[in-house]
């Protein structure tokens, strides 16, 4: 397919661009950016006048849920979402059902993918069998049939013992663990953050300490090891705290933050309403403050969806019984938008956190990965068409994952995509 | 974020917990509860403000007295009582807490008298209910007993006369307790002069500072010159292992004898909610003493549960 | 056109509708064994009227009030309707013959509640009525067995009575008020 856009204003934040001009695709790549190539007949010209073209976007945590937990999500309503909110790639964390610990299921899954022929999937592999923390899986069978990098989702090995192994090994070939900051027996039964406002809802509160505690003892071992991190929704300003000083150190050390601690606080829980049922919980105004300074700066790599798709039977309880997660596909870039908007960030910046920021965490866990979240020449031509003056409003009808449950119900954000590409096809377009 | 507990006219049609309750409601309870103490005495205790309604008490957690005291309340209101222990049924068997709702509901419920032990389970099936269903909080997991704060606020009334220039302590469990969080916001909103919880640090919960409370680890400094004294009831469980090593241990420091009783006020009232740990939180000889007015709550419980059940009936739909 | 109750100017005033009250009652209970004879006033206007009878009449036993806000039949529409004192009937009402007292009788409800609640405290030999003022405007088969005045026909707004500290009455009209 040859694609010939026209008058876009093309917003790359890892080549630096942001100007209006013509994009031309073909073979699945890039082909030329401002000069039409030599003897180029496209096959469709479309003038986006007034929008802006840019990479697709990289989100480092969706769980789609196949296989396993079908009745929640499956792989062709989450990839539709993913599509509709101008994502190209996504990385999936292996709490499926049965846990991705084998290179069989992998393949399995890859091989659905490329026959739903749509966005990019980049599995994490289990770093323990089962993901119950005992013993370390085979690492490199399953990097060979397409793992990215290997996680433990939200079940913490407790075992040092483990864990430093765990390091040891992925470290003797190049590996990176994904992994998230979390005490297991301080966050054990805590629905929601310590502090104030759980005392008052008689909620079990997470202190921060667990988020801390974790960071130390991963970066401790880490610093003996040198193994890659990548952690995994930091949650806290002393959380964060931690990982700016570790970066400093010159540890290697990425961190991203889900869209839902960038934008609420514990108060949102307001009188117990199950959609600000999150793991981790969410934290008061000074850490939401810090986050966003981390998002800002740099500090943190990357923003994500984490998306995880309930269904309503999971939400329609008492808040301390519903299960924890929302919806957040469809957000992800009006989400960033609209940060990027109340904090006066410089656009790029903020773009950059959804497309060169994550990138550049796959590359540095699958180096042998071809380069994404980039438009420029010579890239595949991985894209999403966005109008940023439009808003949208949250509506169940109008979200197309299975699982309509997210806080933004409700609320009006900014920015639409209009369409998405991948390969330099067009997988998805707004409905006029 | 509008209160569930008030309809669009700003009148009582659920009674969750004491937070975010004005003074000018509290009051309001306590005045109708008062009008129903009298009742008591007659042969006749009941009235027939409630004939034909259905009161439907839903105890996920077992109760006995709380239960009995809703009966009795509901029965003096005329009112028809159904009282359904679901532990026995069918949440055992897996049926969800709004399929339970929505059967009740089929059966013409009109008030819900609900104990469950998550915090939140009563919003959760106030959100469910048709505008002309009534729902109280019996108490929900940690987070409030608001019919326990109100016969405690009517109990302090009645003998002190007036919140104003109170000093009232609250000891023991704060952690773990509902009702010494629906306390604490009843007793902040109706203007009391200071609140304190005595514990240890096991025992309470972080935040209390911004709920207006001065916490204290020292009885002899925490109950000075005390107004009232409301003491909380420890659950066998805390006295096991991690929070509390012993109730031998508890009792020395933390449990109301004579000795402690003294550094409060000479007319310092003694509450409990019950039921007592005799020889844990509190001494006999304090629990029957003369400034012990547990009794009179128990009393008080029953006229302020019939004016919660009148009030939220009576709301316009 | 429904005449309103502005024509005050035509009715006696309270003091002479009470004097006609007292002489009223006392031939109602002259053949009762006084020492058995109850007068139970409806708070607050028929107490107001029940306390001066019980002095002008001298009676042995004790007087009543009745709060009938437990009672009304209207609690659906309006909850419940708040007065603050409540029902006191410190003797027992078994065997006794009680005269219920109240300023107005309008619909009759009030009286049917108030029946009510007396037959709740026990089993009286009988119950009569006397009220200052009839309007004859009932929606239930209830009569006075003496009314000082009956207004003529049906008429809007209502008619009050009102206690001076000194304990003079007088009557005024107020907007209609439901179901007295």
């Amino acid at each position: 397919m040859r694609l010939h856009l026209k008058n876009a204003r093309l917003m790359d934040p890892a080549a630096g661009v942001d100007r209006v001009t013509d994009i031309w695709m073909a073979g699945g790549r890039v082909a030329s950016i401002g000069q039409a190539p030599d003897a180029f007949t496209a096959d469709r010209v479309f003038d986006v006048a007034g929008k802006v073209v840019m990479p697709g976007l990289v989100d480092l945590s969706a769980q789609l849920r196949e296989p396993g937990f079908e009745y929640r999500a499956t792989l062709e309503s989450e990839l539709r979402a993913a599509m509709a909110g101008g994502i190209t790639s996504l990385v999936l964390p292996p709490d499926t059902d049965p846990p991705l610990d084998e290179p069989g299921l992998v393949e399995m899954l890859k091989h659905r993918a490329r026959q739903l022929d749509q966005v990019n999937i980049y599995p994490l592999g289990a770093m323990t069998v089962g993901l119950k923390g005992e013993t370390i899986t085979e690492m490199a069978e399953l990097t060979e049939a397409g793992c990215v990098g290997f996680a433990q989702a939200d079940r913490p090995v407790s075992d040092t013992r483990v864990l430093l192994r765990a390091m040891q090994y992925a470290k003797s070939f190049g590996y990176t663990l994904w992994l998230r900051p979390l005490d297991p027996w301080l966050a054990r039964s805590g629905v929601a953050a310590s502090g104030a406002y759980a005392s008052r809802l008689g909620l079990s509160g997470v202190p921060q300490q667990s988020e801390t505690i974790a960071l130390h003892t991963l970066f401790e071992l880490q610093r003996a090891v040198g193994v890659g991190l990548h952690i995994c929704r930091v949650s806290s300003a002393a959380g964060l705290a931690l990982i700016q000083q570790a970066k400093a150190e010159g540890l290697p050390v990425t961190c991203d933050v889900s869209i839902n601690h960038a934008h609420l606080t514990d108060v949102d829980i307001g009188y117990y309403d199950t959609h600000y049922r999150l793991d981790p919980p969410l934290r008061g105004q000074r850490d939401r403050e810090a986050l966003r300074m981390g998002l800002a700066q740099g500090t943190i790599d990357a923003l994500c969806s984490d998306h995880t798709p309930v269904d309503d039977d999971g939400k329609q309880l008492p808040f301390a019984e519903a299960e924890a997660g929302a919806t957040g596909l469809e957000l992800l870039l009006s989400l960033a938008f609209k940060w990027a908007l109340e904090d006066k960030v410089p656009l790029l910046d903020a773009l950059a956190r959804v497309t060169q920021g994550p990138a550049k965490v796959l590359a540095l866990s699958a180096p042998a990965m071809p380069p994404i979240g980039s438009l420029s020449v010579g890239s595949p031509a991985d894209f999403c068409v966005v109008d940023l003056d439009a808003y949208w409003t949250v509506e169940r009808r109008s979200l197309l994952s299975q699982s309509q449950h997210t806080p933004f119900l409700g609320m009006e954000l900014p920015a639409k995509v209009l369409a998405t590409g991948v390969r330099g096809r067009i997988i998805w377009e707004l409905a006029r | 974020m509008r209160n569930l507990q008030l309809n669009k006219h700003g009148e009582l049609t659920h009674l969750i917990s004491t937070e975010g309750l004005s003074r000018d409601i509290l009051q309001h309870i306590l005045d109708t509860a008062q009008t129903f103490v009298p009742l008591a005495e007659r042969d006749v205790k009941k009235v027939p403000l409630l004939r034909g309604k259905s009161v439907f008490n839903l105890f996920f957690e077992n109760s006995t007295r709380t239960r009995t005291t809703f009966e009795i309340a509901a029965t003096r209101l005329s009112a028809d009582v159904f009282n359904l222990n679901i532990n026995v049924s069918s949440a055992a068997k897996g049926e969800t807490l709004l399929d339970t709702i929505a059967n009740l509901s089929a059966m013409q419920a009109d008030i819900f008298v609900v104990r469950h032990e998550s915090s939140g389970a009563p919003y959760l099936i106030a959100r469910h209910v048709t505008p002309d269903v009534h729902v109280i909080n019996a108490g929900d997991g940690r987070h409030a007993h608001p019919t326990q704060a109100l016969l405690d606020m009517y109990t302090i009334r009645h003998f002190k006369k007036s919140f104003s220039n109170l000093t009232v302590a609250i000891v023991g469990d704060v952690l773990h307790s509902r009702v010494a969080r629906s306390n604490i916001h009843a007793l902040t909103t109706l203007g009391v002069a200071e609140v304190r919880a005595i514990a240890p640090l096991t025992l309470l919960p972080s935040g209390l500072a911004e709920m207006g409370v001065k916490t204290y680890t020292d009885m002899a400094q925490g109950l000075k010159d005390v107004d009232v004294i409301i003491m909380l009831r420890l659950q066998n469980e805390r006295m096991r292992g991690a929070l509390l090593p012993s109730s031998h241990e508890y009792f020395k420091h933390f449990g109301l004898t004579q000795e402690k009783l003294s550094y409060a006020k000479p007319d310092a009232l003694v509450m409990h909610p019950g039921p007592m740990n005799r020889g844990v939180e509190i001494e006999s000889a304090v629990a029957d003493g003369p400034q012990s007015v547990i009794l009179n709550q128990v009393t008080f419980g029953i006229a302020v549960r019939m004016a919660v059940m009148t009030i939220v009936a009576g709301a316009s739909s | 056109m429904t005449p309103s109750l502005d024509r005050l100017a035509d009715m006696p005033t309270a003091e002479e509708l009470y004097l006609r009250l007292l002489e009223g009652v006392r031939t109602l209970i002259k053949d009762l064994p006084q020492e058995q004879v109850h007068l139970v006033g409806i708070l607050s206007g028929g107490a107001w009227l029940a306390e001066r009878l019980q002095r002008d009449l001298e009676l042995p036993g004790a007087m009543g009030s009745l709060n009938i806000s437990f009672y009304r039949d209207d609690f659906d529409r309006i909850g419940l309707h708040n007065q603050v004192t409540p029902s006191d009937i410190a003797f027992d009402v078994v065997d006794r013959h009680l005269i219920v007292v109240d300023d107005v009788l309008y619909t009759g409800r009030t009286i049917r509640a108030a029946m009510n609640e007396l037959f709740d405290y026990g089993r009286p030999a009988s119950v009569k009525l006397v009220v200052l003022i009839d309007r004859q405007e009932r929606q239930l088969p209830i009569c006075a067995d003496f009314s000082a005045w009956q207004t003529a026909e049906a008429s809007t707004g209502s008619v009050v009575l009102a206690k001076t500290e000194q304990g003079t009455f007088s009557l005024h009209i107020e907007p209609e008020t439901p179901d007295a």
